[in-house]
């Protein structure tokens, strides 16, 4: 066979995603004067971190008395005692720091009176291990993500990062010896098939909330980075934990803040009933997150859903003043009317439990490094951000902690960088002969396919596959049945066809590879879900109930342990959890309660 | 650039913002209304699908005035395109 060759740039280093893990990291790497290229399918501000108005968590201690080792509690119990406990103190230790250096690259933080970086309470933040909430959650008013990536982006041109913008990663490059080079990426502008051959690689590229059909997430969100990884013969960790929000608006998944709940709007099935008050008698509608998403998916699976289909219930909130939605939630009643077609304040606005936020991801330990199943470091290799698992999140994220995994992870795969290049000054490691070829093959499969699959409707299978059988409650019945179908999809993407053969901008040639990248996680996490027979933090099985013996149906016995998804052979192996901090005692096993 | 490639970049530039509110929304004007804009129309829709989405997001809830009237007439439309 004749080698096909492609165009090779040099850097130092490549970073693939300019979203805040990506730009925190590349600060890093420009700064300490590596050549550096950062890859982006669309414009860095234009990343999905835009979307974050919550906040970034800190003990800055600012408005009360905080402490990282109460943060860190707080993390661990949020985590079902999933996350490894060295990462958790970790990035709650250096919390107020990244959060202070980000005030530094100019991040316009609300203020007190004093001209202290303002804080406010947010769900799961205590006090002294637990006791009463605690104000720690910084933020820009409601555009924090925003602000942070205006912020972290002056600093990177300041520092001379170059961006490749809307430029699409492919597949990494990795030897013989697992040693990763960099990646092969296309240029959408011209359909140019690039290789980036670099001494690091980073990747930074956020989460792939896609694969579900209702999803809160934005439509680029589609687990790239994850995508390569797994084709590269990276094991994928804790797939299985995805967080849900209870309220998305049906069909198009855009988010209602619990604000909503917190004004008075009751939750309705299709009898009317105030359905919270049976499954949650004291805090009925304001429940905690997992059991009001429960509670949902409960009434639709026994029938009480609304709608022609029966699959969504009803956010009622007719019984307010009108004045008082209209002064307290403007933005609701505007998403309302303009996604679910309702005004809120005469009709019931239709709402399903949508996902939301990927625990799982690439394997890394604190520094930022990818690891192997065995512990050991994925030469070249590093990742940080929603993209990564560290694994600080655990079964379940707390908010705001994800703005922070990407600013302190961020910095610290970039120093990590930084540390091994100038350990190892050498020169680029060469470049496999047949380094290109998978990817040629992919794209070249592509151009050529007659009679295949379209790509809209086998991601649509795939998402509403998803929905169906690995939700926010699962059955065994419907996880074995779920394996199989996602097995049979997986079979179509492979044989996807496109009408557009062209070169430039052919954005149907670039969904189809991102459902190559959506299938990976699709089926990393139906497989991860169905093998885990226990419920852990957003992973609830029905037949793993709450008993004496298991609260919860958490099974410390047996499950306290990492999943770790081969896409060789579509297996699963495990690996043990961290329960030792760095320096102080381990936070010890407890039934999660709030 | 041909006008097909144009399109696309577009298309992507409607559908890879930052939030998804945004990718719906423009995304099916895109499909509904695009193609019976006149010329002017079709650049300020252009310039409006430029912008960051927090910029964006105000002019179409009319928190923020438009800055011409073929603004307007585009933002008019775009808030009352049928997104079910
Ligand atoms: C509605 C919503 C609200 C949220 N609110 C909060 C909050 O208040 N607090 C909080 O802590 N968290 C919040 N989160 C979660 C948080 O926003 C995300 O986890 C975080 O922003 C992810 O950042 P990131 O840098 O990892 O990825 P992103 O910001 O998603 O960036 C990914 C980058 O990778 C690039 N990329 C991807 N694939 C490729 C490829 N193949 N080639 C080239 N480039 C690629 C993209 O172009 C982009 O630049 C929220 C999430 C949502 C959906």
């Amino acid at each position: 066979m004749s080698k096909i060759t492609i165009p090779v740039r040099k850097f130092d280093a490549v970073i693939v995603g300019a979203g805040g893990a990506g730009l925190r990291a590349a600060i890093q790497l420009s700064e300490a004067g590596l050549k550096t290229a950062v890859l982006s399918k669309v414009f860095p501000t234009r990343s999905h971190t835009v979307a974050a108005q919550g906040g970034v968590s800190a003990s800055l201690g600012n408005s009360e008395e905080d402490h990282w080792h109460w943060h860190m509690y707080d993390t661990v119990k949020g985590s079902d005692w999933l996350g490894d406990q060295d990462a958790i103190e970790y990035m709650c230790r250096k919390a107020p720091e990244a959060v202070v250096e980000l005030e530094h690259f100019g991040m316009p933080f609300d203020r007190t009176d004093e001209g202290k970086i303002y804080q406010r309470p947010f769900g799961g933040h205590m006090s002294n291990f637990g006791e009463k909430p605690v104000r720690r959650a910084c933020a820009a008013a409601d555009r924090t993500g925003h602000a942070m990536l205006h912020a972290l982006y002056q600093r990177n041109v300041r520092a001379n990062t170059q961006f490749f913008v809307e430029w699409m990663a492919l597949d990494l490059i990795r030897d013989a010896e697992g040693q990763v080079l960099g990646v092969i990426a296309l240029e959408m502008e011209t359909g140019d098939v690039v290789a980036f051959h670099a001494k690091a690689t980073i990747f930074a590229t956020g989460g792939a909330g896609r694969i579900y059909y209702s999803s809160t997430n934005a439509f680029i969100n589609t687990g790239d980075g994850l995508g390569m990884a797994a084709r590269a013969g990276i094991a994928l960790e804790d797939m299985e934990f995805w967080q849900f929000h209870p309220t998305g608006v049906a069909g198009a998944g855009v988010l209602i803040t619990e604000g909503v709940r917190g004004e008075g709007g009751i939750l309705r099935n299709s009898d009317n009933e105030r359905f919270m008050e049976r499954y949650a008698p004291n805090a009925k509608d304001l429940a905690s997150r997992d059991v009001v998403s429960r509670a949902m998916v409960t009434e639709i699976n026994e029938g009480r859903g609304c709608g022609p289909h029966k699959d969504f219930v009803l956010l009622d909130i007719t019984h307010l003043d009108p004045a008082t939605i209209m002064k307290r939630l403007p933005g609701i009643r505007e998403i309302s009317i303009q996604f679910a077609g309702i005004d809120p304040i005469k009709a019931p606005i239709p709402v399903v439990p949508t996902c939301h936020y990927q625990m799982g991801g690439i394997p890394t330990n604190y520094h930022g490094q990818a690891v192997n199943p065995d512990g050991s470091t994925v030469k070249g290799f590093y990742a940080a951000g929603e993209c990564a698992c560290a694994s600080v999140h655990g079964a379940n994220r707390l908010g705001t902690n994800s703005l922070l995994d990407l600013l302190v992870f961020g910095k610290s795969s970039g120093d990590s960088v930084v540390e091994a290049i100038k350990a190892d000054p050498k020169d680029l490691k060469e470049l496999p002969a047949d380094f290109a070829e998978r990817t040629l093959a992919r794209l070249n499969r592509l151009n050529t396919q007659k009679g295949g699959a379209s790509v809209n409707e086998t991601r649509l299978e795939m998402q509403r596959t998803m929905q169906k059988h690995c939700g926010v409650f699962r059955f065994k019945d419907m996880l074995v049945e779920g394996v199989s179908k996602i097995c049979d999809i997986e079979k179509a993407v492979h044989l996807t066809e496109i009408g557009d053969k062209s070169q430039t901008w052919n954005t149907a040639r670039v969904e189809a590879l991102e459902l190559d990248n959506l299938i990976e996680v699709a089926k990393s996490t139906m497989v991860s879900a169905e093998a885990r027979k226990e419920s852990r933090g957003a992973h609830v099985r029905d037949d793993a109930p709450d008993t004496a013996a298991n609260p919860n149906g958490r099974d410390d016995e047996i499950w306290l342990k990492h999943s770790l998804w081969h896409r060789e052979g579509n297996r699963l192996s495990y690996k043990p959890v961290n329960l030792k901090p760095l320096s102080v005692e381990t936070i010890a096993l407890k039934t999660r309660a709030y | 650039m041909e006008a097909g490639a144009e399109l696309n970049r577009l298309r992507w530039r409607c559908t890879r913002r930052a939030m998804l509110e945004m990718d719906i929304l423009l995304g099916s004007f895109l499909d509904k209304h695009y193609a019976g804009l006149t010329p002017e129309q079709a650049a300020v829709f252009v310039a409006l699908a430029d912008m960051e989405d927090l910029e964006l997001w105000p002019l179409i809830t009319g928190k923020r005035e438009c800055e011409n009237s073929v603004q307007a007439e585009v933002v008019t439309m775009l808030r009352n395109v049928k997104v079910k």
